[in-house]
């Protein structure tokens, strides 16, 4: 019988812990299926954050770094300079990045390190039980936003594709979805161009994928894809925000 | 032949010598000639140097590499390496050998500028959280910084984990005659199977790493960490012992103070003092032996611990001394340093005050 339908080469055998409805998962194929398409099996390093993501150690088949809270962009600096031939990616969630972390991946891109990050905004603290993020829209609740999140307060939400595209260092900048099968295959696209990129020597390259938390908005797998689509994205639009 | 070279730019070369070929730093004095120095000379050896966004990014920038198996280092000085002990923890705790100096100058806060000895609890004790150890060593002079740096990288390599050079100001910028020595041959090292450099798939895939969430695991890491540093406190303790034979007080002090207090050894000897000097160079691990042994000897009456902080190594001596004689101390702050005279003084006080044995 023909195969129509695998597993990535580049996905260990490791049943992910991620909650049901969860875009990780998601996310975690499409990096290992750009991967696979662009042959980089047994030339890539990885770097695991700190935060829901912090376990893709188990599941990427590559050598893997788990590394301090916010600082992948700084390990991925020293693990590509010192091995520049390899292909090196971070993958890092919105408190990690966007917040504790701002210093490592704003730099990161000044530099233009040329690497891949994987940036999955979901709008909250995914592991340490639903605080709000740096992401979390106005008004969305959260333990420690119960009322939902005030400007006053809090401040607004953080866009780091607009961002990060400020700057001259990165060359790709695209915020995609992961919220249902046409999203989900834009977001390939834009994966697979991040590491096309760094295969190319182009430099710094990022993909935002705004991503569900089912557990922790407490709503379901079909309402969290819709809060994606009809919330996030009119804070956070798609679209290519740098390509050079 | 022998060369005059800053502190600092010594500590540097013979870095890069040790088969140092990733340095990654960021400003603050008075450690700025190490970063300096390896902007030019890290390119011409086929290294790489960045000059990182912070202290906290350079340690991190020193995991990354570190954990591809590659011979890094990064330098400060006391506020920065305050800034990088989230990632000296996580070295520790992923056992990722790499070298680490600190021109340690005086606190707390933004403090001054000057030499001190204030960050050794912060080194020694620990820093970061969690249970660790780090190589640790306090050189004295140019020479020695040179010889314990161009080694330090075998040290971390040989246990897998940070070797700190705790030096100071003084040492930094002092320019002395020092004998470099030759480039380590790099295709010698031995090969790191555990690194993380890309070539891994599948079953041979390695994963550098500090999280272990279940509590067996966890407690088995932590006595694997404490059975590589009883293997320290067996194989590498350096001292030095001058005048021990016969003294009758003995200054324990290490780093550029020491060869202060060496100075106020012969100032007593000549007054009829019979003091000795006893010089720890690694302070981790602690060479307690040879203050134990000292202080059930009859003729020793009383320590003196010098050093420029309010009193920190003495910790260890009076551990070491366990209350056998009294041990006394005495520092300057701030970035003062004490001439001989000084210390000689104040062991002149101690002698008096616990009889002689003349």
């Amino acid at each position: 019988m023909a195969v129509v339908f695998k597993k990535s080469n580049m996905l260990t055998d490791v049943p992910f812990h991620y909650c049901p409805g969860c875009s990780h998962g998601i996310a975690h194929r499409l990096v290992a299926e750009a991967l696979e398409e662009i042959s980089a099996e047994g030339n890539v390093i990885g770097i695991a954050p700190v935060g829901c993501a912090v376990f893709a150690y188990n599941y990427f088949n590559c050598d893997m770094q788990q590394v301090a809270h916010g600082r992948a962009p700084a390990a991925a600096t020293g693990a590509k300079r010192t091995h520049p031939e390899k292909i090196v990616f971070a993958y890092q969630g919105d408190g990690d990045l966007a917040s504790i972390g701002t210093a490592e991946i704003i730099h990161a891109a000044a530099r233009g390190e040329n690497i891949t990050v994987i940036f999955i905004n979901n709008a909250i603290y995914g592991m340490t039980g639903g605080q709000m993020a740096p992401t979390t829209l106005i008004g969305q609740k959260s333990t420690t936003s119960q009322a939902g999140r005030n400007v006053a307060l809090n401040g607004n939400p953080i866009r780091v594709c607009e961002m990060l595209a400020t700057l001259d260092g990165p060359v790709y900048l695209e915020r995609v979805a992961l919220c249902d099968p046409q999203s989900v295959m834009k977001a390939k696209k834009a994966t697979r161009k991040a590491f096309e990129n760094q295969k190319s020597g182009k430099g710094f390259s990022l993909v935002e994928m705004l991503s569900t938390c089912p557990t922790n908005w407490g709503m379901t797998a079909v309402d969290s894809a819709a809060f994606v689509k009809n919330e996030m994205t009119k804070i956070f639009p798609l679209g290519v925000f740098k390509d050079i | 032949m022998k060369e005059l070279m800053k502190g600092n730019e010594a500590i540097a070369e013979a870095a890069i010598r040790g088969g140092c070929r990733a340095f990654f730093g960021y400003p603050i004095t008075p450690q700025n000639e190490i970063p300096e120095y390896m902007s030019v000379r890290m390119p011409a050896v086929g290294g790489c140097f960045i000059q990182a966004e912070s202290e906290i990014s350079a340690i991190n920038m020193v995991y990354g590499a570190a954990a591809t198996g590659v011979r890094t280092m990064t330098s400060s000085s006391s506020p920065g390496i305050s800034l990088k002990q989230e990632g000296i923890s996580y070295l520790c705790g992923a056992e990722l050998p790499c070298v680490i100096v600190n021109m340690v100058r005086g606190g707390p806060g933004l403090g001054g500028i000057q030499p001190a000895q204030s960050d050794y609890f912060q080194t020694v004790k620990g820093g970061g959280h969690g249970d660790y150890k780090m190589l640790v060593y306090g050189p004295a002079t140019v020479q020695e910084a040179v010889d314990l740096m161009y080694n330090a990288f075998d040290k971390a390599d040989k246990y897998r984990l940070p070797v700190t050079i705790l030096g100071d100001g003084m040492l930094g910028q002092i320019m002395e005659a020092v004998e470099m020595p030759e480039m380590k041959d790099l295709t010698k090292i031995p090969k790191k199977n555990w690194a993380t450099d890309g070539t891994g798939v599948g079953e041979n895939r390695r994963i550098i790493n500090s999280l272990y969430i279940d509590p067996d695991v966890l407690e088995s890491v932590n006595h694997r960490l404490f059975a590589t540093y009883e293997m320290l406190k067996k194989d590498e303790i350096l001292f030095e012992e001058y005048k021990l034979e016969d003294a009758e007080i003995i200054i324990v002090a290490y780093g550029t103070v020491a060869r202060i207090s060496k100075s106020a050894v012969e100032i007593l000897r000549q007054r009829g003092i019979k003091a000795g000097l006893i010089r720890p160079i690694t302070l981790f691990p602690f060479p307690s032996t040879v203050i134990s042994t000292a202080a059930h000897k009859e003729c020793v009456k009383c320590f003196l611990t010098v050093e420029l902080s309010m009193g920190q190594m003495i910790e260890d001596v009076k551990l070491a001394v366990n209350g056998k004689k009294t041990t006394a101390f005495f520092g300057r702050v701030g970035g003062n340093v004490m001439l001989p005279e000084h210390i000689a003084e104040a062991a002149e006080q101690e002698v008096k005050k616990n009889g002689s044995c003349i």
